[in-house]
């Protein structure tokens, strides 16, 4: 096996100390997870930021196997390519793999679909995460969530501690000092933990390319059926998005920033076909990763508000 | 590239949030959609001019009230460095959360409006940087435009800072002053035109050229166990990895070690990160450690070097800074959470209680109420293994849970 000093320069050049730290401090947190909770879980959904949280996973517990379950809370309206990733990368690593659908919320009757032009399942996840964390028990929940995100993201602790319905009391979050994560809690209580909370975008894209990472191909530039709402780019191939009849189809070069539901994220003009060009367009970008994720925009306080409720 | 944390201190209308805003904006790090909301934002409220703080209250009671209520944490980078600014509250009912904030933090911008000079506020944000060892200060003498940007006002301010000065009890902290205006620009990112007499460099140009490794209080290697990787399948069957985080110094294959608490020596056998191994852990690195000899670890216990040990004790005495409604007094029971290491304390004594704004202490306290900070002793139900705050900020540092609530209620510094 290899033998070298820690935190020698690598291929990623200058960016090495910066991703090392954030790494280190990562897998830190997912220790503490480990050592603190009884039945923790990764809440996984196909994106780059939760395959990145898998990758800490690993690396954190090598050469035992990662000792949590992923769980996907599946709103009916992924990217195909999403799913197929999915399904793949946990059988190669061999990983559980729990899937709760929004659509059987929905059927139950504990939530109602949203109609009209912005329709989107994305806050219908809400109630079938709160039914899947009180079904398995689960006290921790990890996610991929980072505080640049969004300003309300930037509020949240890295052990953020929500009620038994799930809320988050965002004036009365439990201090947090030096590196200590205090995860004690009563029964019926659960904690999100977001170790990449102080992870921006541009340093995930760095550490996929550092680490070498596979990821779905709707983050690559690709040729798409589009049509243009509200100055942004929204995919035409897959019927999720009502369409007005004015509102006209066009095959354009495209990527996702994100991959969130489909009925909430819109696709940017790209054509960055490689990792590397992927870098140097987030690098170069003067739009924030959320501006393409229509959720957002319903209010100034959108994220807050999700948030109160128990979304992740 | 390196990560540097600063925490922001300054009191209510000083104008942290704007000058973090400016930052951003000067700095090219706002992207078009989020000038854009703050562009809507302000022009919605009335305001002839771009509220940047709208940039960093994320919470509807923050933007409603106009004031920062809890820590915003605060990203951008430039070519030599990448920073995260722990935007804390200056109100007094949140010095808690202004703790929070430093704690992490090996910088610290202390802003003064121009107009009011130095304030009690002021000694309070210098207090908790001298208290929480923060190595790099640079107070931002804010609001210059309102002073005509006047040299004389900036050595007045300078001048009284200076004075506080005398009060600390920690020497090695560089003090650094700014004239700025965070609203107009000045001396934030790009130099003043407006005060030809400043002759430094400007906020942002000091921050770039602090060497990191000179601002991070380092102390001797100190490695807590945070987890016991045992594999147990058959292709490491007898894998029995001691995986944390390296605190202070560095740690290197063939190191001896002494294991705490059972004081049993091993040496380094391997280092881990992930599947390769390497020569040396340096500081901060999480990584996991296999030992020469087959000696019981478990979470909590610590590896260190045989040559250098920690106290080890069941009582010790810290100042604490209180952060709960529900008073401290002598008797209590807390958990004590060192590094992650847990165990039971019971307050012996409370010593005396300390004025946050050097006007002096207060020895017939007996209670701490939420914001207090104080000297307290502290009896353990097992020895823990510690530094004192001063030399070592991981291994001297602790905070304390209320075994009813769960609730983080206090931070603690070895002395």
């Amino acid at each position: 096996m290899e033998v070298k000093e820690l935190e020698v320069p690598t291929e990623i050049g200058e960016n090495t100390a910066h991703i090392n730290a954030l790494e280190n401090e990562a897998i830190y947190i997912l220790r503490e997870v480990a050592a603190q909770f009884e039945k923790p879980v990764l809440l996984f959904s196909g994106g780059k930021d939760s395959i990145t949280l898998v990758r800490l996973a690993q690396k954190a517990f090598w050469p035992a196997k990662i000792p949590f379950p992923l769980m996907h809370i599946d709103t009916g309206h992924n990217f195909p390519e999403t799913i197929e990733f999915r399904d793949r990368l946990v059988k190669e690593m061999g990983l559980e793999l729990i899937v709760r659908n929004v659509q059987d919320s929905i059927d139950q009757g504990k939530v109602k679909e949203e109609s009209g032009r912005y329709s989107s399942r994305n806050s219908l996840q809400t109630t079938t995460l709160l039914d899947a964390i009180e079904e398995f028990k689960f006290d921790a929940c990890i996610g991929g969530a980072r505080r640049d995100e969004e300003k309300a993201r930037a509020k949240e602790r890295i052990f953020s501690v929500r009620d038994d319905f799930g809320q988050w009391d965002e004036r009365n979050q439990r201090p947090e000092l030096f590196d200590m994560l205090n995860g004690q809690i009563e029964l019926g209580q659960n904690v999100r933990v977001f170790p990449i909370s102080n992870w921006t975008e541009l340093d995930v894209w760095s550490y996929i390319k550092y680490e070498g990472i596979e990821i779905p191909s709707i983050y690559f530039a690709h040729k798409r059926k589009t049509f243009l709402r509200d100055g942004m780019i929204w995919s035409a191939e897959d019927g999720i998005v009502f369409r007005d009849e004015d509102e006209v189809v066009e095959e354009r070069m495209v990527r996702f920033r994100t991959v969130g539901d489909m009925s909430c994220t819109a696709a940017v003009l790209s054509d960055a076909i490689s990792i590397d060009k992927v870098v140097a367009e987030i690098r170069d970008s003067s739009i924030s990763e959320r501006g393409a994720r229509i959720d957002d925009k319903r209010s100034e306080a959108a994220m807050e508000k999700r948030k109160q409720q128990g979304y992740f | 590239m390196e990560v540097l944390k600063i925490a922001t201190a300054g009191s209510v209308d000083d104008g942290k949030s704007t000058l973090i805003g400016r930052i951003l904006y000067d700095t090219k790090s706002l992207t078009s959609d989020k000038l854009e909301a703050i562009e809507r934002t302000s022009k919605q409220k009335g305001y002839d001019y771009l509220d940047f703080s709208l940039a960093t209250d994320g919470l509807v009671a923050e933007r409603e009230q106009g004031i920062t209520i809890d820590v915003a944490h605060i990203y951008f980078s430039t070519a030599k460095k990448s920073y995260i600014i722990a935007d804390t509250p200056g109100h007094v009912e949140y010095t808690r959360n202004m703790v929070t904030g430093a704690s992490t933090s090996q910088a610290a911008i202390i802003l003064i409006d121009a107009r009011k000079g130095v304030i009690e506020q002021t000694n309070r944000h210098f207090f908790i940087n001298n208290l929480l060892r923060i190595k790099e200060v640079v107070v931002a003498i804010n609001k210059m435009d309102l002073v005509d940007f006047s040299e004389e006002r900036y050595n007045e301010i300078k001048a009284d800072f200076e004075k506080l000065m005398e009060k600390r009890d920690y020497a090695d902290q560089k003090i650094t002053f700014v004239p700025v205006s965070a609203l107009k620009g000045d001396n934030v990112v790009n130099k003043s035109e407006n005060t030809p007499w400043y002759k430094g460099e400007t906020l942002l140009e000091h921050l770039e050229g602090l060497d990191l490794a000179a601002v991070s209080n380092v102390g001797t290697p100190r490695f807590p166990v945070q987890y016991v990787i045992r594999p147990k399948t058959e292709e490491h069957h007898d894998f029995r990895g001691f995986a944390g985080k390296v605190y202070g110094g560095e740690l290197s294959v063939g190191d001896e070690v002494v294991a705490l608490p059972s004081q049993t020596r091993s040496k380094i056998k391997d280092i881990y990160v992930y599947d390769k191994k390497y020569k040396t852990a340096s500081r901060r690195s999480s990584v996991t450690i296999t030992l020469e000899d087959e000696i019981n670890l478990s979470r909590g216990d610590m590896l260190v070097k045989a040559n250098d040990l920690p106290t080890i004790e069941k009582q010790f005495t810290a100042t604490i800074s209180w952060m709960d409604s529900k008073p401290l007094a002598a008797g209590n029971k807390y958990v004590v959470q060192h590094g992650v290491n847990k165990v039971l304390a019971k307050v012996d004594q409370v010593h005396h209680k300390i004025a946050p704004d050097y006007s002096g202490i207060d020895t017939q306290a007996k209670a701490l109420g939420m914001n207090d900070i104080a000297e307290v002793s502290f009896r353990l139900n097992k020895p823990i293994f510690y530094d004192k705050f001063k030399n070592h900020r991981t291994n001297g540092s602790f905070i304390l849970i209320d075994t009813q609530s769960n609730n983080t209620v206090g931070a603690g510094f070895i002395s």
